[in-house]
């Protein structure tokens, strides 16, 4: 029942630190096209500011929000610095986000160092039908859930959504109703930083931060969302689940490499069935 | 070679290009006679690295298919090589099976991302992706545990001690003037292999492949038996350039998968310009030449160059150094100057 039970546990963790990565990646990739390569950098950016307010002795909430604004704030500047001349070169895009992740991961290493720094919380453990759960998991599981079921709501129910929707789908017909075309990709690139420095931020207590974090969760969170395919929340719900399941029986059973081995094989052998992701064949919704 | 994607890839060499090959041969068989080993070892790596550039921009330049992947065959052919060679105890094999092994990954990873038809762009991520897991896993290895053959894998540090290769002919091991003319005869005749190969109707297929996918289609070929066929030539050549850097260096280490090593490829790719073949083997001396010198000024600083200096050839210069410049000396003495290939 204990090895259920942890197992269980552990599946939805992973679920969840999965949903997390790739939330911020969903909102740029998924639904922008834009690819960022610096996606990973953004964590880390995320992950420093946290570490940095955190030991200045802000409280945890806040130094995360600060993340979340700071990163959000960062993302926009690049997206008026560079990003908005390459909409529709895509491959453009690709590689100047990754000249991006390369001057990011240089300029933080030159200017704090390589070592990384840590975070530590003052959360303890509960014991939970015999097995003992870290508390700031478990938080961790909730607030992913609440900044998914947030971002959904936004998309779906708010004006605010409903223009970005537009836009993404048919950014003539959108400006032509009246809506400002650069305004929402700008915002939505800035949103989806946000997010990504959230995530970052939310990893801090666990990982700490250091100038090459990045690379550890960039992989993971664009196989998610390549596999989810073009419905990016839904998507990347659906392939987080499957992924997560799979990386977090794998590691917990041998190793963390060998669970992210698995996520890829599979991965690339689902791609050959569905090309166009799991919910290529949806024709609607988020 | 002056304009992007340049169709007139497919007519045949004028003799001014013969006339530079031979020269080039020349000078390279020359080169030892007059200069020092460092200047010598230098070159040798610089003609090794080209070949790995020259596997990219044939693949980008003229199938169209932005492949990361070719630091994986990269980092497959110096491990193979490096494993085989130490386990056999001869090298003349290890060496065919290093360039054999990865062009075999090469075509399983590339019959799933070629033939499920997925956007071009997710084949330039999940290849990245699976560079990055390569590094992960080859770091994971440090443990004793960790043994192929009588080797031990090493993780972190890599695996030092591969012997270098071993003629059949000739009873000693490479000297550094044959290691020069190894990696420089090599990298000369994929160059030439490559130019003449686009001649051939396999060559015009590819180039149509790239220009307009659907009509080649509809034309009756099937283009992802092109297209695989080009990325297991390509992972051929990147699997010959790993080699070559085990022979080179007698180490391999997992920094052959890393990031950074396939940001320098697409680097050199763009800096040089992916519509010509010769210009990435240009800019692989100058980006080596140049990320040296920035690392005897200081350390740290070299990814931060990098990562800027491809922000601003994508911003800027596109299309890269030497078509841009060919391109200006072009329009410039437009009314005089012919046709160059």
């Amino acid at each position: 029942m204990d090895l259920v039970a942890t197992t269980a546990y552990l599946v939805i963790y992973s679920i969840a630190l999965l949903v997390l990565i790739s939330l911020g990646l969903a909102v740029i990739f998924g639904m922008m096209k834009v690819i960022n390569l610096a996606h990973g950098e953004f964590l880390m950016l995320g992950a420093y500011v946290c570490v940095f307010a955190g030991n200045a002795g802000a409280p945890l909430w806040a130094a995360m929000a600060a993340s979340a604004v700071l990163v959000g704030a960062f993302g926009i500047l690049v997206e008026r610095l560079f990003i908005q001349f390459l909409y529709g070169r895509i491959i453009d895009t690709l590689l100047a986000t990754w000249g991006l992740s390369l001057f990011l991961v240089g300029a933080v290493t030159t200017v704090f160092g390589p070592q990384g720094r840590s975070l530590s919380t003052s959360f303890g453990n509960v014991s939970f039908g015999g097995i003992n759960l870290s508390v700031y998991n478990l938080m961790l599981i909730g607030v992913t859930a609440a900044v998914a079921v947030l971002t959904w709501a936004l998309a779906r129910f708010t004006k605010l959504g409903l223009i970005v929707r537009g836009t993404m789908q048919d950014p003539d017909m959108a400006s032509a109703l009246g809506a400002n075309r650069s305004l929402t990709y700008m915002a939505t690139f800035g949103y989806g930083a946000g997010l990504t420095g959230f995530a970052g931020a939310m990893l801090a207590p666990i990982t700490g931060a250091a100038p090459t974090m990045g690379v550890f969760f960039v992989a993971k969170a664009f196989i998610t969302v390549i596999v989810g395919g073009h419905l990016p929340l839904m998507g990347t719900l659906a392939a987080s689940s499957l992924f997560g399941a799979i990386d977090g029986v794998v590691s917990y059973r041998w190793s963390s490499v060998l669970g992210e081995v698995s996520v890829l094989v599979v991965a690339v052998v689902l791609l050959r069935m569905l090309p166009s992701g799991i919910t290529g064949r949806f024709r609607s919704g988020l | 070679m002056a304009r992007e994607f340049a169709a007139d890839a497919a007519t045949p060499p004028s003799w001014l290009w013969w006339l530079f090959v031979a020269a080039l041969a020349l000078a390279l068989i020359a080169m030892p006679k007059f200069t020092d080993v460092s200047l010598q070892l230098d070159l040798s790596i610089i003609f090794v690295l080209a070949l790995l550039a020259l596997s990219m921009s044939f693949l980008w330049g003229y199938v169209g298919i932005l492949s990361f992947g070719q630091t994986i065959f990269f980092g497959l052919g110096g491990y193979s090589y490096a494993i085989l060679a130490l386990n056999a105890g001869t090298t003349l094999w290890p060496f065919v099976a290093a360039i054999c092994l990865p062009m075999i990954f090469g075509a399983v990873l590339g019959y799933f991302v070629i033939y499920g038809r997925i956007n071009d762009i997710y084949l330039s991520v999940i290849t990245l992706v699976v560079t990055l897991i390569f590094e992960k896993i080859v770091r994971s290895t440090s443990g004793p545990e960790y043994v192929i053959g009588k080797v031990r894998l090493n993780g972190q540090n890599g695996i030092p001690g591969v012997p270098g290769l071993q003629l059949p002919w000739d009873s000693s091991t490479l000297s550094i003037d044959g290691v020069f003319y190894l990696a420089g005869g090599t990298a000369l005749l994929v160059y030439v292999g490559l130019r003449l190969l686009l001649l051939t109707s396999f060559g015009r297929i590819i180039v149509g492949i790239r220009e307009n996918e659907t009509r080649m289609e509809l034309l009756g070929y099937d283009s992802r038996v092109y297209k695989l066929a080009a990325f297991v030539l390509a992972a051929g050549i990147a699997a010959l350039s790993g080699a070559l850097y085990a022979v080179w260096g007698n180490f391999v280490a997992p920094e052959m998968f890393n990031l950074n090593q396939a940001a320098q490829v697409v680097i050199w790719v763009i800096v040089g310009g992916r519509s010509t073949l010769i210009g990435p083997v240009v800019a692989t001396g100058l980006v080596q030449y140049f990320s040296n010198w920035l690392g005897t000024v200081s350390i740290g600083q070299v990814t931060l160059v990098l990562g800027l200096v491809l922000l601003l050839f994508v911003l800027v210069f596109p299309r890269g150094l030497l078509p841009t410049i060919a391109w200006t000396f072009d329009k410039a003495f437009s009314k005089i100057g012919g046709r160059r290939s």
